[in-house]
């Protein structure tokens, strides 16, 4: 039973108000894309024992959707997010490598 | 026999009697006594039969580790089995009875398994019952099933007459366990300013303490107990609660409570158990320690008893377990017992004591008593069947030829102590083996971590591995100071009280009495009491290869039974360990999981029985529905009139009468729980584009338009009518069960993937009742109630109008799922049962009548409109079902487009949509396959398409069905066959889907 | 036009607190971007209240304003005027993007009264939120789950919570808050 710091409305929130969306940081793929890159973006997914990066909705809150970069070992958070971004901020960045390191961006686990 | 001593019994209320029944028979105890306790005051030391061999078994335990004293308590409404006599505060009217015998408890046929145990090794019925396989079900479950077991669960017409309730709390420490080292752990935080809350399983602050003696800055523990409570009561950020047990510790400083409000006094109003959901900044498991039987023949026979159980017994209750007890043990505690039981005037002929060095202090203050002390020696086996009669001693050294045999009715054993290490243990905290205590310990270095990455649990005092008052004290309130700390609080110093206790010299490890057993003696020699696993089982499971811990509790079962081996792990693991020649930590233990002990079914479901079971949606129409005796059918949590059955109808005849009185004249729907989606914004068109797989943006202010949308993986999920209200606003209407997903599916395009796109979305699903006016005579009911032009040229098919009904507000859509003349009224929520009365008054000349769902679905499939999650089932695409002409050619792209585009969904051979008619006119079978020539690589037919809807038409007086064929379109007028699971085979033709009107001139009129 | 009629139509139940139905109350919701510039005025305007900060409500007499999301609010208003208030917004908030729409049917609404720790405690039944008082206070707008439905809970004063469901299972609500307003089931956790 996860605790997520919602980071529009700042609650720390019980994981029964929330909604879990899977891997965070997908590139959407549409009409006039390679096979390859279509399948990667509708089916390949992480599965990390280790750093991962989430989306999740404050469902039973106010709405939003947002990330979560988190150890899906120890469960340990390392912070929540914006979802409306393409990469995890730097700050979130530098808190994974000084807790994780030799951690880098794109490479999980 | 037990019996009740002339005084003593801290917990007792002499004064007060209480009447109880145990299988039948009427007794007494007194207030502040348990079941056990009450039990054994009668001399009731026999209280079940065990799983296997159904042996006598009498109490071991005086508390939560008791595998034994299970009964079945209570009766009719409120009958609950497997409940521990040693937890069962005794009250007035209790009843209990035994369970797991027959045809009784002193004599139980069952009981001629323990001749055969040699025949009952471990494994026996995974090995006796593996052939042949066709016996699974029907032979072998059965008599498994029959022969083991514990209580019967109550029959399936009770209903449980208590209620129960969950209870959300957020709290800086939590500490679990109201011994010396919760309540030292609960002061230190408290002091700090932290907010505590200190939970107990039983009803009595202090633990063992009091029951073991020692001194706190030079008093009784008692007095410390005692002072400590009254400090902690007079706290304002500390709350007490005792009867409450911590049953689990989870992730991220979740914490299960478990809260027995009125197990010792049902009655009053209120619940009878609370589970609290705790979150915790910081956990203590100050959870203390559970005393180890020791491993020698006949070690289960009644009589037989932990040492600090029997000293329990004799200080906490005034109960004596016997005249004379044997007192056997590896390490000093059990001293204290004979100690105790000496001072009672009660004999204790001797104690073994396996260690050739004996014990210290206490050791010495127990032959001052006169007490003989025999060193170096062991229990060879106890005499007696379901009772102890006598000892035979032997060395411990040796393989148990008896040297004396002693008359005795008590044994108290002591094989050590082993931490409660469970909470701890339960969300990930690791433990190290401690070589010279003989225990598993809490290894603080890998301790449960939270959301922080830091560690959230910290154990106190015996829990941690401190046995000594003095060390007790002091451990606690370091962990007081490191939970206040982890918190923020600002705690002093570790101030621990002053503790003194006799010194006592080092335990030594045994773990099979005597060392060298032979067989004979280790098949008597009990390690799991309730699941009947003995020494000679687990050495039998090392030896045909279950070398793994977790291999060999399945194969034997130890630790596998309601007590979840609280007694047994450690002792079996060690016996394993030896069989596999490994020392204690390279075999490890099984995982320990929540709860500690069995929680009732009625506090995990908390107030989620009765009514609010779940929630039930309801619409605005709902009491009118009920008034009329309407036949519901669950729609997601709604509840929607499925037919309105008249007098003696049956419910087919209800849905054609309400069809043919629709189409011929008048009918009424309740379409409220249809979703309504506002989408608003400059981006609004351009959004809707992308949702839908038709254009949506070219859709004219004050027109409607029926869309479809799809999933990103191409199939399709939802469909619904879309209404342009403003150049910048549309209402998109969903299927019922689609109000929420589409919702959320919406706001994760807009909030996740187009995020710079201008577009709110509100959902004003139940601002609405949605009532739909069906029939060739709907215009005129409406223009009788007036206030509105609903007529053919101001208001066309697929057209919306706002207006007033009879007085009322409300937005009126020309479009039809019959195929009808139809209107849809959206008038606000508040207002619907009005104007639904008004409409019902007036239509009263035309018969108006309402119809419910099945007639819905019959009309729409005479009319060949598909319905999500009939014709779709998360694997069909809009182009299966010859939706083609709403797929926009023009649009670059919409969810859904590329992944259409793949190989398998353009696949000339993908089933496509189409009527099917029987030939007969009856009715296909739901869901049946169409079979093809050959077969399968499995054996099995092929196929060549399923139905996905069938009904009776009223209307077309047959059998309709739609489906979905291989090249169905191409093959109009074959006849296919489907097998009905009836055994019958249907023939039916492919037909068109549109059965009724196909040129829709009923609807656009 | 009829009399408008509310989900459980002004049930009431008397425990270790009140749990009563509000009757038809006027609700908009309100979306726009929080900077857009007429957005505080359209507001100060047409409700009297000042914009709340982040899961905050601010009321004017029988009027108020709940932050419901970064981009959404709920006004609280007599039912009467809610359509009117609508329309105004709408004019005020002309030429941004913004959403106005009436909702007050869409809701049930109740009214928890009674002794300030059990009313807390009724709702710490219900929803997995820190309702201690040192955490949670008049004028904080918090939006959660009540058992198994999304829910919106504030406390009008000590003593005084309001709830807010959908309409659909305002009688689920209503009977929650029943049994959990139990007689018999105080827990005295708020009480120190």
């Amino acid at each position: 039973m996860l605790i997520l710091e919602c980071p529009y409305c700042g609650l720390h929130a019980d994981e029964t108000e929330l909604a879990p969306g899977g891997e965070a940081h997908l590139k959407r793929f549409g009409p006039g894309s390679s096979d390859d890159d279509f399948e990667g973006y509708l089916f390949m997914r992480e599965n990390p024992k280790g750093v991962h990066f989430e989306r999740w909705r404050h469902a039973n809150g106010c709405g939003k959707w947002f990330h979560a970069a988190r150890d899906t070992n120890t469960l340990e958070v390392f912070g929540t997010y914006s979802a409306q971004t393409t990469e995890p901020p730097q700050d979130i960045k530098d808190k994974i490598s000084a807790r994780r390191p030799g951690w880098t961006w794109r490479e999980f686990a | 026999m037990s019996t009740r001593l002339a005084q003593g019994g801290r917990f007792l209320n002499r004064a007060r009697k209480v009447n109880f029944t145990f299988n039948g028979q009427h007794l007494t105890g007194h207030e502040g006594d348990t079941l056990a306790s009450a039990l054994l005051a009668q001399g009731q030391m026999m209280v079940g039969r065990s799983f296997k061999y159904h042996r006598p078994r009498g109490m071991v335990a005086s508390g939560a580790e008791e595998p034994n004293a299970l009964v079945n308590l209570g009766s009719g409404n409120r009958l609950e089995p497997n409940q521990r006599a040693t937890t069962t505060e005794l009250f007035d009217g209790l009843t209990a009875t035994s369970q797991n015998h027959w045809p009784s408890l002193e004599f139980d046929v069952g009981a001629v398994n323990t001749y055969f145990s040699r025949f009952l090794p471990a494994g026996f019925y995974y090995k006796m019952f593996m052939y042949p396989r066709a016996f699974w079900k029907h032979v072998y479950e059965p008599f498994i099933r029959q022969s083991a077991g514990l209580g019967r669960a109550p029959e399936p017409h009770v209903r449980d007459e208590d209620t129960y309730e969950h209870f959300y709390a957020f709290v800086d420490v939590l500490v679990i366990g109201g011994g010396v080292a919760g309540l030292q752990a609960a002061l230190t935080a408290g002091r700090a300013g932290a907010q505590v809350l200190l939970i107990e399983q039983t009803a009595h602050w202090g633990g063992r303490a009091p029951v073991d003696g020692g001194t706190v800055d030079g008093k009784p523990a008692a007095e410390f107990v005692d002072a400590a409570l009254a400090e902690l009561r007079g706290m304002k950020n500390v709350v007490l609660r005792d009867r409450c047990m911590g049953a689990g510790v989870y992730d991220h400083g979740y914490v299960l409570a478990y809260e027995r409000i009125s197990d010792h006094a049902p009655g009053p109003a209120g619940p009878r158990h609370r589970l609290w959901r705790l979150r915790c900044k910081q956990v203590v498991t100050a959870t203390g320690a559970i005393e180890r039987p020791l491993s020698f023949a006949g070690n289960d026979i009644p009589g037989v008893m932990l040492a600090s159980a029997v000293r329990d017994y004799a200080v906490n209750y005034g109960v004596s377990i016997g005249d004379r007890t044997v007192v056997v043990t590896n390490n000093d505690d059990a001293y204290r017992t004979a100690i105790t039981l000496k001072g009672l005037g009660l004999e204790v002929p001797a104690i073994i004591d396996a260690r050739a060095g004996g014990g210290g202090a206490l050791a010495d203050e127990a032959r001052a008593l006169g007490i003989r002390v025999e060193t170096g020696k062991a229990i060879a086996k106890v005499k007696g069947a379901k009772r102890v009669e006598g000892v035979a001693i032997c060395a411990q050294a040796g393989e148990g030829a008896v040297l004396e045999e002693i008359k005795c009715d008590a044994v108290a054993m002591s094989g050590g102590w082993s931490p409660v290490v469970h909470l701890w243990s339960h969300c990930g905290g690791k433990l190290t083996w401690d070589d010279a205590q003989a225990m598993f310990r809490p290894n603080a270095d890998l301790a449960p971590t939270g959301a922080a990455g830091e560690a959230f649990v910290i154990p106190a005092g015996t829990a941690n591995g401190y046995m000594g008052l003095a060390e007790v004290l002091a451990d606690a309130a370091a962990a007081g100071v490191a939970a206040a700390k982890a918190v923020g609080a600002k705690p002093k110093k570790a101030e621990a009280p002053q503790a003194s206790t006799p010194d006592e010299a080092p335990i030594e490890p045994v773990w099979l009495m005597p060392q060298g057993a032979d067989i004979k003696l280790r098949m008597k020699a009990w390690l799991d009491f309730q699941n009947d696993v003995k020494v000679s089982d687990v050495q039998l499971a090392a030896r045909e290869g279950f070398e793994s811990v977790e291999h060999a509790k399945r194969y034997t079962t130890l630790g596998m039974a309601t007590d979840q081996g609280k007694l047994s792990n450690i002792n079996g693991l060690a016996i394993l360990s030896d069989a596999l020649g490994q020392p204690i930590p390279q075999t490890g233990t099984t995982t320990f999981r929540p709860p500690y002990t069995p929680i009732s079914m009625g506090a995990i479901a908390g107030e989620a029985r009765g009514k609010v079971f779940q929630p039930i949606r309801r619409t605005p129409l709902q009491d009118w529905h009920e008034g009329q005796g309407a036949y519901f059918e669950p729609v997601g949590h709604w509840r929607r009139p499925y037919c309105y059955p008249r007098g003696e109808e049956s419910h087919a005849q209800a849905v054609a009468r309400e069809i043919n009185q629709t189409r011929g004249s008048l009918g009424m729907l309740d379409a409220s729980t249809l979703g309504k989606l506002i989408v608003k914004g400059p981006d609004a068109g351009k959004f809707l584009d992308m949702l839908y797989t038709n254009m949506m943006s070219t859709l004219k202010p004050g027109r409607c338009r029926y869309g479809l949308m799809c999933s990103e993986n191409g199939f399709l999920m939802d469909d619904g009518v879309v209404a342009r209200i403003h150049d910048d606003t549309f209402l998109c209407h969903t299927t019922t069960g689609g109000a929420d997903r589409i919702h959320a599916h919406m706001e994760e395009w807009l909030q996740t993937e187009w995020w710079d796109w201008q577009v709110y979305v509100a959902n004003v699903t139940e601002q609405y009742g949605q009532i739909a006016v069906v029939g060739p005579d709907a215009r005129k009911v409406l223009e009788k109630l007036g206030g509105m032009d609903v007529s053919k040229d101001t208001l066309p098919f697929m057209a919306w109008a706002d207006g007033e009904l009879g007085g009322i507000a409300c937005r009126v859509y020309r479009i039809s799922f019959s195929g009808e003349l139809s209107y849809e009224i959206a008038v606000d929520a508040g207002h619907a049962r009005a104007l639904w009365d008004k409409l019902l008054e007036s239509g009263a000349e035309f018969n108006v009548m309402p119809y419910g769902t099945e007639a819905l679905h019959v009309m729409r499939a005479e009319k060949g409109f598909i319905m999500i999650g009939d014709e779709t089932d998360g694997t069909v695409i809009p182009q299966d079902l010859g939706l083609d002409w709403a797929i926009s050619k023009k649009k670059e792209d919409y969810i859904g487009k590329r992944a259409q585009e793949r190989s398998h969904m353009t696949d000339p051979r993908r089933w496509k949509l189409v009527g099917l008619e029987t030939v007969d006119g009856s009715k296909l079978p739901d869901g049946a396959y169409a079979v093809a020539d050959g077969k399968n690589a499995n054996g099995q037919r092929n196929v060549q398409g399923r139905v996905t809807s069938t009904y009776h038409s009223p209307t077309l007086g047959r059998g309709i069905a739609m489906g979905l064929v291989l090249n169905g379109p191409d093959r109009m007028g074959e006849v296919i066959e489907f097998p009905g699971t009836d055994g019958k085979t249907y023939k039916a033709r492919i037909v068109d889907p549109v059965f009724f009107d196909k040129d829709g001139e009923k609807q656009n009129v | 036009m009829s009399e408008p009629v509310s989900a459980v139509k002004n049930a009431v139940f008397s425990g270790i607190v009140r749990v009563e139905d509000c009757g038809p109350q006027g609700m908009i919701t309100l979306r726009s971007d929080a900077s857009n510039a007429k957005l505080k005025q359209a507001v100060k305007v047409v409700i009297g209240a000042d914009l709340p900060p982040v899961r905050g409500i601010s009321a004017n007499g029988d009027r108020a304003v709940a932050w419901m999301s970064p981009d959404e609010w709920l006004i609280l208003l007599p039912y009467a005027e809610a359509r009117a208030a609508e329309a105004e917004l709408r004019k005020a908030l002309a030429g941004t993007h913004h959403l106005a729409e009436t909702v007050s049917d869409a809701r049930a609404f109740f009214r928890v009264t009674g002794d300030a720790a059990r009313v807390r405690e009724v709702l710490a039944k219900l929803v997995p939120v820190d309702l201690h008082p040192a955490r949670f206070g008049t004028g904080e707008m918090r939006r959660t789950r009540m058992a198994q439905v999304a829910a919106a809970i504030w406390l009008e004063s000590e003593g005084e919570a309001r709830v807010i469901c959908f309409r659909s299972v305002g009688a689920y609500v209503f009977d929650l808050l029943s049994a959990a307003a139990a007689n018999g089931s105080e827990v005295a956790f708020f009480d120190a």
